[in-house]
């Protein structure tokens, strides 16, 4: 069986490259595997695009990312969150690009690019500014916009257990954006709050198969 | 200014336009509840109404917030990121799938807070005139998807100015989608004829209420006033 097991975050986030695009789970401050996001942060790893819903909340997360200048680019539904205050000041200097894309189609776009698919057609958006240079189409008589699937070099995990496949099961509605991120990622890093036996977790409960699963440490982040 | 001062002690609070908002949800509904105001309206739907709540980070029966402070799960928030509760028989689902269910189709109502609602129904409620970025968030899935979408805003902005308008005038989010829209001072239904008054608040008048607006109301021939 391929090791996957790293000692902790640090040696996970190992292979994430200056200029990487990383798609981290999360949904305001649940589900954000910030031992991964701050592991990043202490190797320094610079021009990133960031692939998330929000932008970081308070100085945690992808706002630490943030406030040490590691991102170039965000690409999420909600940035200007009342906790999004890094990412305010970094926006309005100009030092971070962002790519606004509505919540329902962020989470379909990563989706598609997991699902191997060139894109898809939604009514999400038709008639707004966020359909500028977006390709109609007209099916059954109602009009839709193409979007395009959501590629990344990495994706950062937040998992409840994990067993030694990366089998994963999630917790809560910490689960929101991870398990699809999972999918959608050359390379998968997971931080899981517990580690069982192989054939500990239900086959029944298991949400993300441990094939997508590449790199993942134990961290037990407080409940 | 006088006559702001007794048309302002008139208004509705926020959880009495909840508590409106809570009386046309229907029992068997699935209802998502939007960030912003309407997060307060789960705590107005009685305890025996059996309205399904949809969040659109991933919950199925969703429940009211937390009563004791130890209850609180930093890994069960709404769409405003509050604590809240899974009812018995409630379910997680991942972002794509809590999507699925809103494009799909399966939303009776969506609650959403606006900037503007105009009389052909259009909807603005993700980004300020004038203002780089935005926050769309899951607004324009929700509008699109839901069977009908009612709105839940103050009537007129903190500086006096409607938002219940003739035509929008802030960044569209869907074309003719509302149905309708719950105000500190009213309840207006968008019709093929445009806006209709059906309630006020108590002690306002139809005029009260037209001052405020920025369109034509046709005043319902039942006009009621509101009780909550």
């Amino acid at each position: 069986m391929k090791q996957k097991r790293f000692e902790n975050p640090d040696q996970v986030v190992e292979p994430v490259f200056a200029g990487a695009t990383i798609m981290v789970g999360g949904f305001g401050p649940s589900g954000v595997p910030e031992a991964l996001t701050d592991a990043i942060c202490r190797h320094d790893v610079r021009g990133l695009t960031i692939i998330s819903n929000n932008a970081g909340t308070d100085e945690t997360g992808i706002a630490r990312l943030l406030m040490q200048g590691c991102v170039a680019k965000i690409i999420c539904s909600f940035p200007r969150a009342m906790e999004s205050t890094v990412f305010k000041e970094r926006f309005d200097a100009g030092e971070v690009e962002l790519e606004l894309v509505p919540q329902g189609t962020l989470a379909e776009r990563i989706r598609t690019r997991g699902a191997g698919l060139g894109g898809f057609l939604t009514k999400t958006g038709v008639g707004t500014e966020l359909a500028a240079g977006k390709e109609e189409h007209e099916i059954d008589g109602e009009t839709y916009i193409l979007e395009r699937p959501l590629p990344a070099d990495f994706a950062l995990i937040k998992a409840d257990c994990i067993d030694p496949r990366g089998n994963l099961t999630y917790r809560k509605a910490a689960r929101n954006f991870n398990p699809v991120m999972a999918t959608a990622a050359t390379t998968v890093l997971v931080q899981a709050s517990c580690e069982v036996d192989l054939g500990a977790i239900d086959p029944e409960h298991i949400v993300t198969p441990g094939i997508y699963v590449d790199r993942y440490c134990i961290y037990n982040s407080p409940r | 200014m006088i006559a702001d001062a007794i048309l302002a002690h008139h208004l509705l609070d926020r959880q009495q336009i909840a508590a409106r908002v809570a009386q046309d949800l229907e029992d068997d509904w699935v209802v998502n509840i939007g960030i912003g105001m309407p997060t307060l309206v789960p705590a107005h739907i009685a305890a025996q109404r059996d309205v399904i709540l949809h969040s659109e980070n991933g919950i199925v029966g969703m429940g009211p917030p937390p009563k004791n402070p130890k209850d609180v799960d930093p890994d069960l928030l709404n769409a405003g990121k509050e604590p809240v509760t899974l009812v018995t028989g409630g379910a997680y689902v991942h972002h794509a799938d809590s999507f699925a269910i809103v494009r799909g189709g399966r939303l009776d109502a969506a609650i959403l807070g606006a900037f503007q609602v105009a009389a052909n129904g259009d909807l603005a409620n993700w980004k300020l005139r004038g203002r780089p970025g935005g926050n769309v968030g899951g607004a324009m899935d929700i509008a699109v998807g839901a069977k009908r979408v009612f709105v839940m805003m103050t009537h007129t902005t903190r500086e006096g100015e409607p938002k219940v308008v003739e035509e929008l005038t802030y960044p569209l989010t869907v074309k003719g989608v509302v149905s309708t829209i719950f105000t500190d001072m009213a309840v207006i239904t968008v019709t093929p004829e445009g806006f209709t008054l059906q309630e006020t608040a108590p002690e306002l008048t139809a005029a009260d209420v037209q001052d405020a607006t920025g369109a034509p109301l046709i005043v319902a021939d039942d006009l009621k006033s509101i009780s909550v």
